[in-house]
């Protein structure tokens, strides 16, 4: 009974680990596979997939049993808590290098291929008027087209920002027992989620189908599509965040003043949010 | 029966090292070459103003370090005092090293903005490395050709070659077209790479500058005396990045003159062909 | 409800034989198999070197083929930062982090044993790659493209390999800081933890911030390969440069994550021999914190030749020199907590005073490859091979020797035998002076590094530096047999092992019991 008398749950034993990690591993071998041209990578990316979305839900099951078993005292709510900001912040930070490479080429790349390094736009490339947003000196000839922030991004931006205020509606309702009114705004933060991955979607047949806008045209295609894609990824396991969290509140988890796991969901959710405005800002509208 | 003399060597020079390690900097293997131009001068003397500072800070440090192990140890009965913080000595040795540093960085900059500063060129040489060998280009001359290791260190650098190193004559820093430079000439280069990231470093130059694909880096030298200078490629360029030298011969103006006339009269064609054959 | 859980979950720590360590929670169960698995890549990346140096002992090629030369390098780089040192760094923050603020275990154990376990399996896919077609990776460690998209099959396995190494050491990091943040027992307030914490809290955030970044980088190198994005090709508007950028930009705070829980350990060790406090305990925090915020604007001293804009270098060049002062602090620091002591010099001891000596050697290069324009000349030389090297190997690596012998008694519940220890202390430490001393003398002679083969000049000093590179290899096997000695027997450790130890550590039994601290202890 070591956690009773310290009140810190310490879980004993866990398969769960060892899963994920053969899991994980399986996935990333098959991906590789399938890149090296060996269809039998697909198989065992997704024999990996599968098990780690088994690892996924047996794991959090357990935390969920765990909680829901009242095991979880105050500091181990906390430990939860900086768990989940350091994650988050990590994130923030795997964006912030896609996000260098924006700056960089926009701010150093760009200008110098395009006329401010002399000898480099001269000698080596006939490219001293190429300026932002382009495919770069061997793309030249190229017929394509930016991604401009009216009307798509910016109706998703309204959507995402809406979604902010409605999830922020439902945890007060949450906070204020309200049931009904929680459950309602859950589901129009989902909606709302859902609509902007659909969006975003119709936005890259846009793109391709119209512009001829492509993830290989040149530094604008990849900044642009690795941004927005691994921005919509993240969207996307939002909106799954947040569909559990909605069912788990339908079946009646969480207190007035105990919910760690909606507030991590919200926070991510929020994360999500913040990151898009700065790809409406900086991808879009500069 | 090498192997044995040059381990009796090694031996030797092993404990000359631990004897007086700094007073044999002078010895050409075990420092920084002064190299032939202003540059490679003045990046000498940095580096050995910097050398003599963290010697002396070293010496006083290790010097106290090593009088309280010697001193200071249970064994010849002392008492440990209780001592564990000052603020003015905190101080004291925090501002200190900042002021050495601002004193480097005085030197440092200068030299720095020098190497930097290409204008004023009178000839321009392009620079390109390849996976691996290297492309000399005269700007504006009508001369070009690759430099690649010579035939001889290539065949004893082969694995199980038999051919010992020592036998080969500059092993491993010849090359088949030497790269010709006048003195006295403020010679720009302009660098860059047709496949991977290289390097070209020429110690007695005082500098090195990566060449990158896609882009040109620019840099300038002056050579003050004729002579054969020695250089390498300096950034991991795959397989052969060991085996891809430099090799500058540096000649009067008269005479880079003339050698830049025998190019374009005699070989400019064969030079040709044999760039197309090597691609 | 709450008995049932809690009786299933105590059945399952019964757990025995292998599937034990498979499902284990327990932060010092973790921590071993940390060290251990530390130890296990310590040695394989030891037998790269070796064939690296077995190469290198005489011009001319004798023994493996220039690109195989080229993957041993990449790889005993990748093997020693990723499975050597930064392991055995977390597996001491398992083990000892807990137990020095008086906790009952890591703050998150399931996925403390996640941390751990992707390892392996991240490690198992990066060794394999040296047997695919086209070999291993072979473009260095820093993998800076286009070389390395030259790599064969091995190129995407590498990418997902070092991203689950990452994975693992995000959420190692995570761990330790929750841990940190609000595990502490009563009383143990932030400016009272063991330096040792500290430097592992500032280490942790370093690698919550970097390793995405890194996760980034090699992500545009696996689209780069694949999806034909252009990020480091000119011909797209890219740059190749970009990539070193973001690498460095992970690659200095990571050198940072190499060595700052080795600055807590030695302030750990010197005030338990010298029986005396440590001297600046607040100014060795903040020294920490600088050293960990200049990190991060320092990242392109590894780039000065690239041929950045003047101000750049200028800027970069300024930012790094200041690494010196709080260096400076700390090694001043640690002289004067020796100053009018009373010290013993047992082993734990002795590789201390070896890392305040070695390490500031490096430190010593360090400034000197600071200065951009000399760094024209040192740059890729094997004068840094030198000075990474002194500050890794008699920095790092001799700091978790260190604290290996440290804490061995209060792991094991023996000690060590001290004789072998000395003598693995002497040999290692003069050998290792032998193997890098001489390296400083080739880079200024004019050596590159990552080359096979060598112009003759630089023979006798290769030689010598070969001789002791396989005299220091062989040198670690006497640390493996006292280790295994050790584990098995020997002396028993009292509680408090060492007469100048301090901290909450000492005040469980030795070899601490498995569960420690279920009740926190109160520190005045």
């Amino acid at each position: 009974m070591a956690q009773a008398e310290s009140g810190y749950y310490v879980p004993h034993g866990s398969n769960w680990p060892i899963i994920g990690s053969v899991g994980l591993t399986s996935l990333v071998i098959g991906i590789a596979l399938y890149l090296e041209g060996m269809g039998l990578g697909l198989w065992v990316m997704g024999a990996g997939g599968a098990l780690l979305i088994y690892m996924v839900w047996g794991w959090f099951a357990d935390v969920i049993r765990e909680s829901v078993g009242g095991l979880y005292s105050a500091q181990v709510d906390r430990s939860l808590r900086w768990g989940m900001i350091w994650f988050i912040f990590s994130e923030i930070m795997f964006f912030g290098a896609f996000f260098g490479a924006l700056f960089y080429a926009r701010f150093l790349s760009v200008p110098w291929l395009g006329g401010e390094d002399p000898a480099t736009s001269r000698v080596l490339w006939d490219s001293a008027l190429l300026a932002w947003p382009t495919a770069g000196p061997g793309n030249l000839g190229l017929d394509w087209k930016p991604m401009g922030p009216w009307p798509l991004p910016t109706i998703n931006t309204l959507i995402l920002l809406t979604s902010g205020v409605t999830l922020t509606v439902a945890h007060h309702a949450l906070k204020e027992n309200n049931r009904r009114r929680l459950i309602t705004f859950m589901w129009m933060t989902i909606a709302l989620g859902l609509a902007f991955i659909c969006l975003q979607a119709y936005e890259y047949y846009e793109a391709y189908a119209h512009l001829n806008l492509r993830l290989d045209t040149g530094i604008y295609g990849s900044t642009f599509f690795m941004l927005t894609g691994f921005h919509g990824v993240h969207v996307l396991l939002g909106t799954i965040m947040l569909i559990v969290i909605t069912l788990r509140c339908m079946k009646g988890h969480f207190e007035a003043d105990s919910h760690f796991g909606y507030e991590a969901t919200a926070w991510y959710w929020h994360f999500v949010d913040v990151v898009w405005l700065g790809l409406y800002v900086f991808v879009y509208i500069m | 029966m090498r192997i044995g003399k040059q381990c009796q060597k090694s031996v030797l020079a092993l404990a000359l090292l631990f004897m007086a390690g700094p007073a044999l900097a002078d010895l050409s293997l075990l420092n920084m070459t002064q190299g032939v131009t202003d540059m490679s001068n003045q990046v000498y003397g940095l580096h050995m103003t910097i050398f003599w500072i963290t010697v002396v800070i070293g010496v006083l440090v290790f010097g106290a370090m090593f009088y309280s192990i010697i001193r200071h140890r249970k064994s010849r009965g002392v008492k440990p005092a209780k001592f564990h913080h000052s603020t003015a000595v905190e101080i004291v040795w925090t501002i200190i090293p900042l002021a050495i540093l601002v004193g480097m960085a005085i030197p440092a900059t200068r030299v720095l903005i020098d190497i930097n500063d290409t204008t004023g060129s009178e000839m321009t040489v392009k620079v390109t490395g390849y996976q691996w060998f290297w492309g000399y280009e005269y700007i504006d001359e009508d001369v070009q050709f690759l430099s690649r290791l010579d035939v001889e260190s290539d065949r004893a650098r082969q694995l199980g070659s038999g051919v010992s190193p020592a036998s080969v004559p500059y092993y491993l820093e010849n090359v088949d077209n030497r790269l010709v430079l006048p003195v006295d000439t403020r010679i720009r280069f302009q660098i860059t790479a047709a496949d991977v990231i290289h390097s070209w470093w020429v110690p007695d130059f005082g500098w090195k500058r990566d060449a990158i694909p896609g882009f040109v880096n620019e840099t300038w030298t002056q050579i003050d005396e004729p002579g054969i200078y020695r250089g390498r490629c300096a950034e991991l360029c795959g397989r052969d990045h060991g085996f891809m030298p430099i090799v500058i011969e540096a000649v009067e103006k008269d005479e880079f003159e003339t050698w830049l006339m025998a190019q374009r009269e005699g070989s400019s064609a064969d030079e040709a062909s044999d760039a197309v054959a090597s691609r | 409800m709450t008995a049932t859980t809690h009786d299933h979950a105590h059945h399952a720590a019964e757990a025995t034989g292998f599937k034990r360590w498979l499902v284990t929670t327990n932060h010092k169960d973790i921590g071993s198999m940390y060290l251990l698995f530390s130890l296990a890549m310590f040695l394989v990346g030891g037998a790269m070197a070796l064939v690296i140096r077995a190469e290198l002992f005489q011009p001319g090629l004798q023994l493996v083929d220039p690109y195989f030369f080229n993957q041993m390098t990449t790889m005993h780089a990748l093997v020693m930062i990723f499975g050597a040192v930064m392991p055995a760094f977390t597996g001491l923050a398992n083990w000892m982090i807990p137990l020095m603020v008086g906790a009952p275990d890591m703050a998150l154990p399931r996925m403390n044993n996640w941390s751990f376990w992707l390892l392996p399996f991240g490690f198992a896919v990066l060794l394999s790659t040296l047997f695919m077609p086209g070999g291993g990776p072979a473009g260095g460690w820093t993998m800076y493209p286009p070389l390395m998209l030259q790599t064969g099959t091995a190129f995407p396995f590498v990418i997902f390999a070092i991203h689950i190494l990452g994975i693992s050491s995000i959420m190692g990091s995570i761990n330790v800081v929750a841990t940190i943040l609000n595990m502490r027992a009563p009383g143990m307030t932030l400016m009272k933890m063991p330096l040792f914490v500290w430097t592992w809290l500032i280490t942790a955030y370093l690698m919550i911030a970097v390793m995405p970044v890194l996760a980034g980088a090699i992500t545009m190198l696996l689209t780069d390969q694949y999806f034909g994005t252009t990020f480091f090709s000119a011909a797209g508007g890219g740059d190749p440069v970009l990539y070193q950028h973001i690498f460095w930009f992970f690659g200095h705070p990571e050198v940072y994550i190499l060595i700052l829980p080795a600055f807590g350990i030695v302030s750990t060790i010197i005030p338990a021999f010298a029986r005396k406090p440590l001297f600046g305990y607040s100014s060795m925090v903040y020294a920490t914190a600088s050293i960990a915020f200049l990190s991060f604007i320092v990242w392109a001293h590894h780039m000065f030749t690239v041929g950045m804009p003047l101000a750049g270098q200028l800027f970069f060049m300024y930012a790094t020199m200041l690494i010196a002062v709080p260096t400076g602090v700390k090694v001043f620091n640690w002289v004067a907590t020796m100053w009018r002591g009373a010290m013993t010099f047992e082993t734990p001891m002795l590789f201390a005073l070896a890392f305040v000596f070695l390490f500031t050697i490096g430190g010593f290069s360090g400034l000197m490859l600071a200065i951009a324009p000399a760094d024209y000349q040192y740059h890729d030389t094997y004068f840094v091979v030198a000075h990474f090297h002194y500050v890794l190997v008699t920095g790092a690596v001799f700091a978790i020797l260190a604290a290996a012998y440290y804490w061995l008694p209060k792991w094991t519940g023996h000690m060590y035998s001290e004789r072998l220890g000395k003598a693995h202390f002497w040999l290692s430490t003069i050998s290792v002076n032998v193997l890098f001393f001489p390296q400083h003398f080739l880079g200024l002679a004019g050596m590159p590094r990552r080359i096979p083969d060598y112009s003759v000049q630089f023979a006798d000093w290769n030689m010598i530096s070969s001789i002791g590179g396989f005299a220091f290899g062989f040198s670690q096997l006497i640390f493996v047999w006292l280790l295994i000695k050790c584990i098995r027997g020997g002396e028993k450790a009292e509680a408090r092992a060492w007469e100048g130890a301090e901290g909450l550590e000492w005040e469980v039994p030795s070899p601490a019991p498995h569960h420690t601290f279920d009740t926190p202890p109160v520190v005045r």
